[in-house]
């Protein structure tokens, strides 16, 4: 059992309101991840879960029982931390070991648990090492090895990932989405990485300034954002935004448009510009248009493009990809689809 | 950078000042081993003849060395215990958020700018002293016999002195090892369920043993050393009750103006200094290693 309710919660330091008021259902055996650029509350949400900060306010409740005034420990959560925070002068098997002894835990019962834990994550040849001597991927491997042995009703992932190289990220990221459709424990996981809350989410919930943009599965937020801001951070690269002069009765003030639904034609198409710098990545092909008026648009071509910098190109999208969002960056349903509005400024 | 030329260039350069430390060190050492062996004592003039290892026998059999080296490594001992464990209590306090912590560190480390003979002053006419001290008019307060502490317990009182002055020491070192503590694993072990105590002697302390070993090995080489407390307040008494080695070499040289006698007792303070330090070294000095 593993879900997680929060009511009303907030957290203010001072005057400052780090969370405002919130509402948010985790469901058993969920992979949520929390998504938003760095002081949108995040983490202080997650380490308000976990029970490290005390909420200013508002209930928390796991698996529908009141858990705001219970310490981390009773709470039956477990955390990998961005630093990992293994104890240092403790073996691997020590620092897996240690929530057991301190839960008085029978020592063949330790021992056995150990073994699946490092079955699990592949930990069998470093068990007797000490954290200083393995590496990031592996010192990663043992916090969740410390975390999965107490059997929590749910993990909690504060970025876990940013101290590994892009490599080694791709292959965590695996590893902990594989972990997680194995064991089918809820995990919240926090990051900043849009993809990777992409990739491995079942649910997203993006954060923008201590409140909760949205949230839904990661598709929704890609096809339907609420506004601007989610619109913007979901996506690689970021979707393109135009002002748009106003005009009576239509309240658009400004549309978006996402590279990959951007092409370049040979017939004249809604914006003109001057190919800028192009970025090959082999399979794919980014390009910084400059179009008058407008700025610079990204756009994502196939890998095999024959222009040059300095190059005129038109660009097109057809009418149903283009997001349309009013003067607050709410988007407006009615009219990012299908419909067709005039585009051009 | 090091090339071979940049390499032999920084080692001639290098070469006067440590031909210059080193003639400091090993013209003293050579001149304490030459007189050591001389029958030399200032009030008898003479030939200063060659007499082999007579002063290492004397020095040895007497009754004074034996007393006063056991009270060296109770000093020593006493001092050390004393500062550590307070000084991870002090360090412990320290780390809290308090008010005005900066100026609270201030004040702890002061005891460490007091010259040695101020303070050992200070501590004998102030506190320890049987008829006007501050401990005297407490006992006298609660209607107990006052102490009189270098008469009844000379080498505990200088022991309490000594430690007061190098309690702040290993209070600062400890404190800002402590500060380097990795916050989150404390925050892991609150997860993990560890209570105070699991986290102090599971996280904290393996973290401190490094400074602790250092404090130890730098505290020990200036205890072997102490004197001027000594000097200043029981002068080595009752009998050799608070003598120790270094403070039995002075009386040797400087008050039966031995100095045969006083050179042996110094290279034998050198090879117990070693001795110990030999001793540490094995004991505690794999921490220091990584």
């Amino acid at each position: 059992m593993g879900s997680i309710t929060l009511k009303q919660v907030t957290k203010s330091f001072g005057d400052v309101n780090v969370i405002k008021p919130l509402d948010l259902e985790i469901k058993d055996g969920e992979f949520i991840v929390f998504v938003g650029p760095s002081g949108c509350g995040k983490s202080t949400l997650l380490r308000m879960i976990a029970g490290l900060e005390d909420t200013s306010s508002g209930n928390i409740e796991i698996d529908g029982n009141d858990a705001t005034k219970t310490p981390p420990a009773k709470r039956g959560l477990a955390m990998v931390f961005q630093s990992y925070a293994l104890y240092p002068h403790m073996s691997v098997r020590n620092n897996i070991a240690f929530p057991l002894k301190r839960a008085k835990v029978a020592p063949a019962e330790i021992e056995a648990k150990i073994a699946s834990a490092a079955k699990i994550l592949n930990l069998g040849d470093y068990l007797d090492r000490k954290p200083g001597q393995l590496s990031g991927g592996q010192r990663q491997r043992v916090a969740i090895g410390r975390a999965i042995v107490r059997q929590p009703s749910a993990f909690l992932f504060d970025e876990p990932l940013s101290n590994l190289d892009a490599s080694l990220r791709v292959n965590m990221r695996l590893e902990i989405s594989e972990l997680h459709k194995s064991l089918a424990t809820t995990m919240i996981y926090v990051t900043h990485d849009q993809v990777e809350a992409m990739t491995m989410a079942d649910r997203i919930a993006v954060f923008n300034g201590g409140v909760i943009e949205q949230v839904g599965t990661p598709m929704e937020l890609y096809r339907n954002p609420v506004n601007r801001f989610v619109a913007g951070f979901i996506g690689s690269p970021k979707m393109n935004f135009i002002d748009v002069k106003p005009v009576d009765g239509d309240p658009t003030r400004s549309i978006g448009v996402r590279p990959e639904h951007l092409k370049v034609t040979q017939e004249q198409g809604l914006w003109t510009g001057k190919v800028g710098v192009i970025e090959h990545l082999g399979s794919e092909t980014f390009l910084h248009v400059h179009v008058d008026g407008v700025g610079t648009l990204t756009i994502k071509d196939d890998g095999e493009c024959p222009l040059q910098y300095g190059d005129q190109v038109n660009l097109t999208a057809s009418q149903n990809k283009i997001m349309h969002f009013d003067k607050e960056g709410v988007t407006l349903a009615s009219l990012s689809w299908g419909d067709n509005a005039v585009v051009a400024q | 950078m090091a090339t071979t030329q940049s390499r032999t260039l920084a080692r001639i350069m290098l070469f006067p000042s440590v031909i210059l430390l080193l003639a400091w060190m090993i013209v003293p050492l050579c001149m304490t081993l030459y007189f050591s062996f001389l029958d030399y004592n200032l009030l008898i003039p003479g030939n200063n003849d060659f007499v082999g290892f007579l002063n290492y026998e004397f020095f040895l059999t007497d009754p004074a060395f034996i007393e006063s080296f056991f009270n060296t490594l109770w000093l020593v001992g006493g001092v050390l215990l004393i500062t550590i464990c307070g000084g991870i209590g002090l360090a412990i306090l320290l780390d809290q958020a308090i008010w005005g912590r900066n100026y609270v560190r201030i004040m702890v480390l002061a005891p460490f700018f007091v010259m040695p003979t101020v303070s050992a002053l200070v501590w004998k006419n102030m506190f320890m002293n049987p008829v006007n001290g501050l401990f005297a008019h407490f006992a006298n307060w609660l209607g107990f016999a006052p102490v009189d502490f270098f008469a009844q317990i000379p080498l505990l009182s200088i022991i309490i002195i000594v430690s007061w002055q190098w309690l702040p020491f290993a209070a600062l070192i400890l404190l800002t090892a402590i500060q380097s503590l990795d916050r989150e694993q404390l925050e892991a072990a609150d997860l993990d369920g560890a209570g105070p105590f699991s986290k102090f002697y599971y996280i904290v302390l393996p973290h401190l043993s490094r400074a602790i070993t250092a404090v130890i090995l730098i505290e020990t080489i200036f205890l072997l050393s102490i004197f001027a407390e000594i000097l200043v307040t029981t002068s080595g008494g009752p009998g050799y009750a608070s003598t120790n080695i270094t403070y039995l070499i002075y009386t040797q040289s400087l008050l039966q103006f031995d100095v045969g006698g006083g050179s042996a007792g110094g290279i034998v303070a050198v090879i117990i200094a070693n001795i110990v330090a030999i001793f540490l070294m094995r004991l505690i000095g794999k921490n220091l290693e990584d």
